[in-house]
């Protein structure tokens, strides 16, 4: 291949790190629903795409981007909350299939809702002024707003991180996890934890969808596509585990921009192709624990 | 044997005694309205477009009647839905046909769906004018003598917005096409007008149908620094990609050219993100300053609806339906076989300047614009194109009758 060289080569890698970004939020939740609830989420993609709408909403009634950061995720993660609350919910502990049903349904609906309010048409979100435009970032010019969308990923996992790691809350949740029995026992409702990681792990689907409307506006099936390579990070990371989101997630992303670098036609099946290559070696995922989809 | 004899004689009596019955029926119908099928996809990713196209349709059907019709009888639109989907459109199309006794059909806003279209009206000997983008309908197989074509075809869209982009922005070029039909043939009439030009192509990438991130492609487009990024691609994947390749500053060095710039995109999308975007129209209101029948038409849409102004591919329902027309006025009847000759070779000025139908292969000989999106002194809403050059009516842009299979 002639014209590559090596500032090109980082470039593209970053522009894969960027990329990844935004799947790793939608596998962070979609992990978070499954490694806590054993819930496989189909409706994540519809939520993502809930989220850009949401946004658009929002902006019309006259809030900034900055402002819809912390509220879109709170309106749909609320949304979620009563998904859990009032469907999901009533599906713990009959196997897995159950909900994955219910959500599957769930998904369409949503998106059927979607287009008779806004229309099948998709509508244009406008890169926020301040973030608009490319910068020098030494190799090469690099759109600002995608810079800004890893260091908001970033500053998520770093929260996220520490409410589970470094909170009272967060150990409730992650022993919830671990031992449901043991935990309810210890007098823990552990119905409102559950209630409370749903609404999270929703949450961080429409801000990840939120994030994506400037770079490709929103549609009501703009969640579908996402959904699958969501689903090939969640597995390649391990189902369950956030850690193997967050490093799948940034490895798809990098994967896909390199194969497109180098054999653009093979950039679609690229990512499949390396689940395939990871089930077959590593048939849990990087970080997934063994038998729990049994 | 005598059983199944006795079958047929009585479905036979029933056959005949049915088209007895509907003699008078279809006598009456001729006698009546003049009936054009339309089908658009009125639902779908292209529904803004076909609903304009509806728009203006209604304003050429009421121009007949008003003018007194064909000695009184009156046209009628009959409007259906083709969701986009070639089986949907034979569906509908052999709807009209059967049921509603349609006289002509107009319509479609697809490559493929036109050729589905295409297919059941000419079986039917039922005329067809299209009035969406094809290089294959015009050619043999799928041309016949009743099929006619209003709308522009790539070869000649992407010949005209080529001449002008590699005279004017430069010889180095990188092709970023939607890999089916449409973006195959855009690019390929790029490539046979640069041709005889001495264009340098640096790369030729492909992206699938619906792609929503392109920014895996564009460090390399960057890295290439073409003097031009021609994106053969179209609506939604247009404006994704549009602002995404603007995003990564790609607009510093390269001016980024389409083989269509759709107004309704354009609207749709913003000013922000197409600023600067050079690419071809079948129409803009704003010729009107200088083509009469332009004027003529936007003040009809203007008055029927709010002030607004017709689309591109919205003014083509108004100039498919009202070809037609025109056919059956000279034609003095609404026989498919005497609108066919009638029309064949027609010269007509219906909104854009002058056209013919060429009469090998029913193609309209038209001009092309190309525009140039604006992002600064809008004098309106509407205002969104600078018309940078016309690229006139000219039967030796077309693919020649010859190359399409034709005698």
């Amino acid at each position: 291949m002639e014209g590559i060289t090596l500032d090109l080569l980082i470039l593209q890698l970053f522009t894969g790190l960027a990329l990844g970004a935004i799947y790793v939020l939608l596998a962070l939740g979609m992990s978070l629903l499954f490694g806590m609830l054993t819930v496989v989420n189909f409706a994540h993609g519809a939520f993502y795409m809930l989220g850009a709408y949401a946004g658009i909403v929002l902006l019309g009634f006259g809030f900034n981007f900055w402002l819809c950061l912390l509220f879109v995720p709170l309106v749909v993660g609320s949304f979620g909350l009563l998904c859990e609350r009032f469907l999901v919910r009533r599906l713990y502990g009959r196997g897995i299939d159950y909900p994955l049903l219910l959500t599957f349904g769930l998904s369409y609906m949503m998106v059927e809702v979607v287009r008779i309010v806004f229309g099948t048409q998709g509508m244009q979100f406008d890169t926020p002024d301040m973030l608009v435009g490319a910068t020098d970032i030494g190799i090469g010019y690099f759109p600002t707003y995608r810079l800004f969308v890893i260091g908001v990923t970033f500053a998520v996992l770093g929260a996220l991180w520490l409410f589970l790691e470094r909170t009272p809350y967060g150990l409730i949740i992650r022993a919830g996890a671990r031992d449901p029995q043991i935990v309810r026992i210890l007098g823990i409702d552990v119905a409102r934890v559950w209630l409370v990681v749903f609404g999270i792990g929703t949450g961080l689907a429409a801000l990840a969808g939120l994030l994506a409307a400037p770079l490709q506006g929103a549609s009501p099936e703009m969640g579908n596509s996402i959904l699958a390579e969501a689903f090939v990070v969640t597995v390649v990371g391990g189902m369950g585990s956030l850690v193997g989101a967050v490093i799948a997630g940034l490895l798809v992303g990098v994967v896909v921009a390199m194969t497109s670098l180098l054999a653009p036609e093979m950039a679609q099946v690229s990512i499949f192709a390396l689940m395939a290559v990871v089930l077959l070696i590593r048939p849990q995922g990087f970080f997934g624990r063994a038998g729990l989809m049994s | 044997m005598g059983k199944s004899n006795k079958a047929l004689l009585s479905r036979r009596t029933l056959l005949a005694a049915s088209s007895v019955l509907a003699m008078p029926a279809v006598l009456r119908a001729q006698d009546s309205t003049i009936k054009i099928g339309f089908p658009v996809p009125l639902t779908g990713p292209y529904g803004t477009e076909a609903q304009d196209q509806v728009r203006c349709a209604q304003l050429a059907i009421a121009e007949f009647n008003e003018a007194g019709g064909l000695g009184g009888r009156k046209a009628e639109l009959l409007v259906r839905d083709d969701k986009l989907d070639p089986g949907e459109a034979a569906t509908r199309t052999l709807e009209l046909i059967e049921k509603d006794q349609v006289n002509f059909i107009a319509g479609s806003l697809s490559a493929s769906v036109q050729l589905a279209i295409n297919n059941v009206a000419k079986q039917r000997g039922i005329l067809f004018n299209s009035i969406s983008q094809s290089d294959q309908i015009t050619a043999l197989p799928d041309w016949s003598t009743t099929t006619f074509h209003e709308a522009m075809t790539p070869h000649l869209t992407a010949g005209a917005v080529g001449r002008y982009a590699f005279s004017h922005f430069g010889k180095k070029v990188v092709f970023l096409r939607a890999d089916y039909a449409y973006g195959n043939e855009m690019v390929d009439g790029f490539k046979a007008a640069g041709a005889g030009m001495g264009i340098e192509i640096l790369a030729d990438l492909r992206h699938p149908l619906g792609t929503t991130d392109y920014s895996t492609l564009l460090p390399r487009i960057q890295a290439l620094k073409p003097d031009i990024l021609v994106m053969a691609n179209f609506g939604r994947d247009q404006q994704i990609s549009i602002k995404q390749a603007t995003d990564f500053g790609l607009k510093r060095t390269t001016k980024i050219v389409v083989p269509i710039l759709l107004y309704t995109s354009r609207v749709a999308a913003g000013a922000q993100a197409f600023e600067g975007v050079v690419g071809g129209s079948s129409y803009y209101w704003g010729i009107e300053s200088n083509t009469p029948s332009a004027k003529l038409l936007n003040d009809k849409y203007r008055k029927a609806y709010e002030n607004r102004v017709p689309s591109d591919y919205g003014a083509l329902g108004y100039a498919g339906v009202r070809s037609i027309l025109m056919g059956v006025k000279a034609a003095g009847t609404t026989e498919t076989a005497k609108v066919v000759a009638a029309m064949s070779g027609m010269k007509y000025d219906s909104y854009k300047g002058d056209q013919e139908f060429r009469a090998c292969d029913h193609q309209s000989v038209q001009s092309v614009f190309i525009v140039e999106s604006k992002s600064k002194d809008m004098a309106n809403a509407f205002d969104v194109f600078n018309v940078l050059a016309t690229d006139p009516a000219n039967a030796d842009n077309l693919r020649s009758c010859k190359d399409q299979g034709h005698v």
